[in-house]
């Protein structure tokens, strides 16, 4: 019917537009997953740490940000966030300005909220690895920081990838959330397919199944790494 | 690492710093570009509008060398005091409320605003007490939507991020009637979408007309705008972009 | 703090704060009613209604709150004459009305999915000792099972209350003033970022207080099983 044709990709269908849209969704979440993963380790060490006041930061930090609204976040980051670094610039050097994409605020907004919750993995997988572990590294003579990426990581990784997988899929939903603010996302640019069309119902329907897509092959690859790490571990099941 | 962390920040607040000196032969203007006919899109996506071809007509008075940036209304005051562009030309009307945070140049026009409700509504009054029971919409952050909190108190008001989705509900029935710049109004009610609804109502004049907006700091570049706008007018270009859009003058003096 | 501000938008603030609670409470509510069918659907012997039951709660799962928003709001925009021949549009034009749809078939996935987990969780040796007191499975489930499960499931549910507590400010993106949409419009109307940062504070603290009661609740319902 006409519905279809307007998936096509040509001047008058929306397929290479939604296809633009989607690609910018999975660059936002790709780009978005070191950055998030990085951050939410150093918080999970914070927590973990001997000093008292890094503790109290990095469990404050994660109270925040998990129990704040990512909209919020997202908007708390993308004009508070724009409004201080400008005001650093010009403390700095008077009279000049400085920018940030929309892309970079999206990013650092994702991120956080992505922090909060990856270092309450990271740090359930920390519990997950046994002292002993420590400890046969320290009298095999490595340093603490050899230790760690040789010994710990590899471990960490492993224990950690269920409950990060799950908080991929989690990512990949909030990017829709960044639409509200000036990024070219699917949902945005379904949301302008739907003003110029008219047909709300089958856009979003559409962009709805992108969506479900992205999450469905996004299983199937956690699943795939999985496996892989799992091999030579032991468990049958 | 972390000295490396901290000379790549220097670096980077240098390159930044570095990047602008305010000679203004470079001027960024901010637009929303989902304003027909005023600032909205091609289908070749272009920006194209009144907005538009006036800013461009300023800017080479000012000789200045101008790129657009398309913005959300919602956070186009705090992108302009963010620093993202200089100047917003995006039908902004003058008034007091943002009066406190930027600064306007003179304006360059002025046009009324109507309300707008389906064919056979049966409005014929648009005063608070012939409306009463009925929902309102308008797009959000923009000066018909004070209007009408202000004065519509206890109306059911419905505000969208874009004057499309104001559109669109009315269409659906969500809202009986919307009230919007009536020029703009105008020109959704030739589109076959359009063809639901009508004006009800007499024109009714809000605000001081629409100007530029830049940042507090900027009063030098706020008042070669508002000259350049003079001279567009003195030389007949401003009269010649006014017809291309309007069979009447929208100029304010 | 700016007080000028504070004084005109805190009580509108604290208006949307009681939208934002309404809408959670009701969504919740109606979501736990519609969770256990599907819970039970999915565990069902039933191939087909297995199946349906599992795809429901895959594609709810899988999309966005915010699509699944506007996919109802704006799809129910388009099919207005419908709705009007079926008598249903005067709901479907309220735009509270549709974000609790939405929020309702959205939370009643998750909830099943938690409800289901804590069913399986239940010891077996439970359910077969009540057997072997001759119970019949209907009471075996009303008596045995579904209160132990409950049990299992509070936790969870608190954080899916928490979830859809923060999942709500998407109203504010269709027009409904709850929390986040009186504070956008007061940013939009003062460019006071204050605002956006006692939105934060306020919804933290309703976060907090879940948090407190379900840990006072969890630690009064589980006295008999607690090891002195």
């Amino acid at each position: 019917m006409d519905l279809i044709r307007l998936l096509s990709f040509g001047p008058d269908g929306w397929g290479d537009e939604l296809a633009a849209g989607t690609w910018l969704t999975i660059r936002l979440a790709v780009a978005t997953l070191p950055f998030g993963l990085l951050l939410g380790l150093l918080v999970a060490l914070a927590k973990r740490s001997h000093i008292r006041a890094l503790r109290v930061v990095g469990n404050a930090y994660t109270t925040v940000f998990r129990g704040l609204p990512e909209l919020l976040t997202i908007f708390i980051v993308y004009f508070g966030g724009q409004i201080l670094l400008q005001r650093i610039v010009e403390f700095v050097s008077p009279g000049s300005s400085v920018e940030v994409s929309g892309f970079v605020s999206g990013m650092i907004a994702l991120g956080v909220v992505f922090s909060a919750y990856s270092s309450e993995v990271f740090l359930g997988a920390f519990r997950g690895i046994s002292r002993g572990q420590w400890e046969a590294s320290r009298s095999l003579g490595l340093r603490p920081l050899a230790t760690m990426r040789l010994v710990i990581l590899p471990q960490l990784v492993r224990l950690a990838l269920p409950g990060l997988a799950n908080l991929w899929l989690i990512l990949l939903k909030d990017t829709s959330l960044v639409s509200v603010i000036a990024i070219d996302d699917l949902l945005r640019v379904t949301g302008i397919a739907v003003r110029v069309t008219k047909q709300p119902f089958f856009f979003f329907g559409v962009a709805c199944l992108l969506y479900l897509v992205m999450s469905m092959i996004s299983s199937i690859g956690i699943t795939a790494i999985e496996r892989r790490l799992g091999r030579g571990h032991g468990r049958t099941a | 690492m972390l000295k490396k962390l901290a000379l790549a920040a220097a670096a980077f607040l240098a390159i930044a710093a570095q990047a602008e000196a305010k000679d203004w032969s470079k001027i960024r203007i901010g637009t929303e570009g989902a304003y027909p006919p005023f600032n909205f899109f091609d289908s070749d996506k272009q920006l194209q509008g009144f907005d538009i071809d006036i800013a461009k007509a300023v800017c080479d008075k000012l000789k200045a060398e101008c790129t657009f940036v398309a913005q959300d209304w919602d956070g186009i005051i705090p992108a302009l005091q963010a620093g993202k562009f200089d100047a917003i030309f995006a039908s902004m009307s003058i008034t007091d409320e943002r009066k406190k945070v930027v600064d306007f140049s003179r304006p360059y026009y002025n046009t009324p605003s109507a309300f707008i409700a389906a064919k056979g509504s049966g409005i014929t009054d648009v005063s608070a007490d012939a409306l009463k029971g009925k929902t309102l919409g308008a797009q959000s952050s923009t000066i018909q939507s004070g209007y009408l909190e202000q004065n519509y108190p206890g109306f059911e008001l419905k505000l969208y991020p874009t004057q499309d989705e104001v559109y669109l509900d009315l269409a659906s029935g969500r809202i009986d009637a919307l009230f919007v710049d009536k020029v703009v109004g105008l020109d959704w009610l030739k589109t076959t979408d359009g063809g639901c609804c009508e004006v009800v109502g007499k024109d009714i004049p809000l605000g001081g007309g629409v100007g530029a907006a830049v940042r507090k700091d900027d009063a030098d570049l706020r008042d070669a705008i508002s000259k350049a706008i003079l001279e567009i007018k003195a030389d007949g270009t401003y009269d010649k972009l006014n017809a291309k859009y309007f069979p009447f003058s929208i100029w304010i003096d | 703090m700016n007080f000028e501000v504070l004084q005109e938008y805190g009580p509108r603030m604290l208006a949307g704060l009681v939208v934002t609670l309404e809408l959670v409470a009701i969504s919740i509510v109606c979501g736990a009613l519609l969770a256990v069918p599907i819970a039970l659907g999915r565990m069902s012997r039933n191939k087909l209604v297995s199946r349906i039951a599992f795809a429901y709660v895959y594609a709810v799962r899988g999309t966005p709150l915010l699509a699944q928003t506007f996919l109802v709001y704006y799809g129910a925009g388009q099919f207005r004459p419908e709705l009007q021949a079926v008598g249903l549009w005067w709901l479907f034009k309220d735009a509270f009305f549709c974000c609790v749809l939405t929020f309702t078939l959205n939370t009643a996935a998750y909830q099943a999915e938690i409800y289901r987990g804590a069913i399986l969780a239940v010891p077996r040796g439970q359910s077969e000792a009540a057997m072997s007191l001759g119970l019949t499975p209907r009471a075996i489930f009303r008596m045995v099972v579904a209160p132990q499960a409950m049990l299992l499931a509070l936790r969870p549910l608190g954080n899916e209350i928490i979830l859809m507590i923060k999942g709500s400010s998407v109203a504010a993106i269709v027009t409904v003033f709850d929390l986040m949409g009186v504070t956008r419009l007061a940013y939009s109307r003062t460019f006071d970022f204050q605002v956006y940062l006692w939105a934060a504070v306020l919804y933290l603290v309703m976060v907090e207080i879940i948090r407190r009661v379900w840990d006072h609740l969890e630690h009064r319902l589980t006295r008999h099983i607690r090891h002195a």
